[in-house]
């Protein structure tokens, strides 16, 4: 498979950041001789910085994080330098990846983020990845409707690449509350058959959310990807379900370690078996069948869920 | 550098003094791809109960200045599972394993130990006696002396020979006397300390961040209170080995522990923001003791206590 997907634009090395790259780019730790695959932790140097509307896309110089990295896998940066007082990593969907370089797509929320915001190119930032599991293949020749809420679109580049290039008619629709937070329009715009793009306030496409524009596509495809905010993930999976079409989703909870050690991250998801789980969202997600995730029991312990009795009995 | 940095979990040699904390790790696997499980101490594994527990519900965790909140409630596959799965797997990567127990009632954490008598892979337990006692309409184990006591007496009688470490919790008015309970109850050693009861609360919906209302605060914001409390208890107790934590992120951090009479550290949350932190701070913690003129670790352990002229008012 391709090692380059997401990146549509050559990655800018011409400032003279390339050489400083190959200095400062020193794995982190050095991978121990019959290590498994799996995420590595790098000090990754910023090559460039791109504004797009009210986010910033950071591409870095990434060693061995991108062989095998897919769309719908994540990494995690560390935020606010060596005094730190943030102790937690923060999560970030693989937007693309070229070669040694990938990039996320970082909308400024609270003060790691604001962080993040502040770095610029021959920045080293800590980086683990690739996490978690990419959104999977769809059956071939399947039409595809890609649905995303504001930056839930950084996935979706690399994902229509791939699905351009096996055959599968792609079709989009980004939405986002102001014109400033949609992101890749453009990009999607020549790799789907038909986009639409909504925002709330109507500063930008259709005046309103995705969900009053998916119906229109749902007829016409075979199986849903979604990326976005929880209410948005929740009401997609519903209209899908309707048309009895098959959904990936790619959820967003709060994480503290991304790599499955801690079980913050986890949301109630009905098993092969039958059984409904806490699952983590970190190595079992982020993307999910969102056939098999309880929606309506996030947040909640329902008395089915395997364990939940035991809770019962300490409590 | 040729330190000699062994020590002693109880009667049992490890080659590290720095160890993960129960919680913090799982039971290993996940972190294999950042460091050599081996070079650990040990692996301490996320506490668990007899039956598979589903944990609380979300949210679980909040983050904190230099810290962070969590309720997780011990979600867990159950002693069953964890025997035929997670500890088989530490085994075969040539990994130790301190295991964590935890339980509702005196007779859960025996039978635990019992099941877990001479499992390949452990070479010590850890109970968690931050759990609250279903017989004692809730009362933490941890903060009742003789209730603690009793489930160490009974981890022994279950186990005669494995070395048991009681981990305490930090909320309590005396940590020494319950510390003293432990031992005489049958414990090896004292894992101090566990997280400190805390609460946050959201100014936009005006609740509290967690499900559960209140969490466990851990990571750097509670370094001084557990420094404080492996003080208290290396001082009533000298001759009883400590496994201490509480916000420990680099080598001279798990030196000040050390030096207040710990033989051993174990690192949590570090692990969340870098999984190869065990690793490197049993490096730096080396580097150090050879740089302060140490031959060996136990030349350090409780240093702080014999180098300076402290009246017992000045440490309690
Ligand atoms: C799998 C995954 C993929 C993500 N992809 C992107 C992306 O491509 N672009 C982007 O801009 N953001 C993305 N996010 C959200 C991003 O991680 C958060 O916006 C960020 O952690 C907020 O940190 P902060 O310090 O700015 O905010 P604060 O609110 O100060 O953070 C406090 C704590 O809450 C957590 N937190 C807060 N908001 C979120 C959130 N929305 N999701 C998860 N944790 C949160 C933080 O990690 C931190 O531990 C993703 C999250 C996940 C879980
Ligand atoms: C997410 C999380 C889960 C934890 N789970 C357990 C547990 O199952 N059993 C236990 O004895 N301690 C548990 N702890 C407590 C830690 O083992 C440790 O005592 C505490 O966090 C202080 O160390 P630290 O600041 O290095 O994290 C947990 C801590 C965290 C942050
Ligand atoms: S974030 Fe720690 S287990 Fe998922």
């Amino acid at each position: 498979m391709s090692r380059t997907w997401g990146i549509t634009q050559a990655v800018d090395l011409a400032e003279g950041h390339g050489q400083l790259t190959a200095m400062m780019a020193i794995p982190l730790p050095p991978v121990p001789a019959g290590a498994r695959a799996g995420p590595v932790q790098v000090r990754a140097t910023i090559l460039q910085v791109r504004t797009a509307g009210a986010y910033r896309e950071f591409t870095v110089h990434a060693p061995g994080v991108v062989p095998g990295a897919e769309p719908g896998q994540f990494v995690t940066l560390r935020v606010g330098g060596e005094s730190s007082a943030m102790p937690l990593r923060r999560a970030f969907a693989l937007s693309g990846v070229d070669g040694d370089a990938l990039s996320v797509v970082v909308a400024a929320h609270g003060a790691g983020t604001r962080w993040i915001f502040e770095r610029g190119p021959g920045d080293v930032l800590d980086l683990i990845g690739p996490l978690g599991r990419p959104f999977p293949p769809p059956p071939t020749g399947a039409a595809a409707l890609l649905v995303a809420g504001g930056y839930g679109a950084a996935p979706f580049v690399g994902l229509a690449q791939r699905l351009t290039a096996a055959g599968h008619p792609v079709a989009a629709v980004l939405g986002s509350a102001t014109a400033d937070r949609l992101y890749a329009v453009r990009e999607l715009a020549s790799l789907t058959r038909v986009l639409v793009v909504t925002t709330e306030d109507g500063s930008a496409g259709r005046t309103g959310r995705v969900t009053d524009a998916a119906p229109e596509l749902l007829p016409g495809a075979s199986v849903v990807y979604a990326c976005g905010p929880m209410p948005m993930l929740r009401a997609v999976a519903a209209q899908a379900a309707a048309y009895g079409l098959t959904c990936h989703v790619s959820v967003e909870e709060a994480m503290a370690c991304g790599i499955g050690v801690c079980m913050t991250c986890v949301l109630p998801v009905v098993g092969v078996d039958g059984t409904s789980r806490f699952l983590r969202s970190c190595v079992d997600g982020p993307v999910f069948d969102a056939a098999k995730v309880r929606f309506d029991d996030i947040g909640r312990l329902p008395d089915d869920l395997h364990g939940a009795a035991a809770m019962r009995a300490t409590r | 550098m040729g330190i000699d940095m062994a020590t002693r979990l109880g009667g049992t040699q490890i080659p590290s003094p720095v160890l993960t904390a129960s919680g913090c790790a799982a039971a290993g696997r996940e972190l294999d791809p950042f460091l050599d499980l081996t070079a650990l101490g040990a692996v301490v594994t996320k506490s668990v109960q007899l039956r598979a527990r589903s944990g609380r519900p979300t949210p679980r965790m909040a983050e904190t200045p230099s810290g962070m909140l969590n309720s997780i409630g011990l979600q867990g596959p159950g002693i069953e599972a964890f025997l035929s799965d997670d500890l088989p797997w530490l085994a075969s990567r040539g990994a130790r394993a301190m295991v964590s127990i935890a339980g509702g009632a005196v007779e859960e954490y025996a039978e635990l130990a019992t099941r877990l008598r001479g499992a390949r892979g452990m070479i010590a337990l850890e109970v968690n006696i931050s759990c609250p006692n279903v017989e004692s309409r809730g009362e933490v184990f941890a903060c009742d002396p003789a209730a603690a006591s009793a489930v160490l007496a009974a981890v022994r009688g279950a186990d005669p020979g494995v070395p048991i470490y009681a981990k305490l919790s930090p909320d309590v008015t005396d940590i020494a006397s319950v510390a003293r309970a432990c031992a005489d109850g049958g414990a090896d050693g004292i894992s101090a300390i566990n997280t400190l009861l805390g609460l946050v609360i959201d100014t936009e919906t005006l609740r509290p961040v967690l499900s559960a209302v209140t969490g466990g605060l851990s990571g750097p914001a509670i370094r001084p209170v557990a420094l404080r409390c492996v003080w208290q208890i290396h001082r009533a107790l000298p001759e009883t080995p400590i496994l201490g934590m509480g916000g420990i992120t680099n080598g001279a951090e798990a030196l000040q522990f050390v030096v207040a009479g710990a033989s051993a550290v174990s690192v949590g949350t570090a692990v969340f923001g870098d999984p190869s932190a065990p690793e490197r701070i049993g490096r730096e913690l080396a580097e150090l003791l050879v740089r302060k003129g140490f031959a060996r670790l136990s030349d350090a352990i409780g240093f702080a206590h014999r180098s300076a002229e402290l009246t017992d008012a000045a440490g309690t």
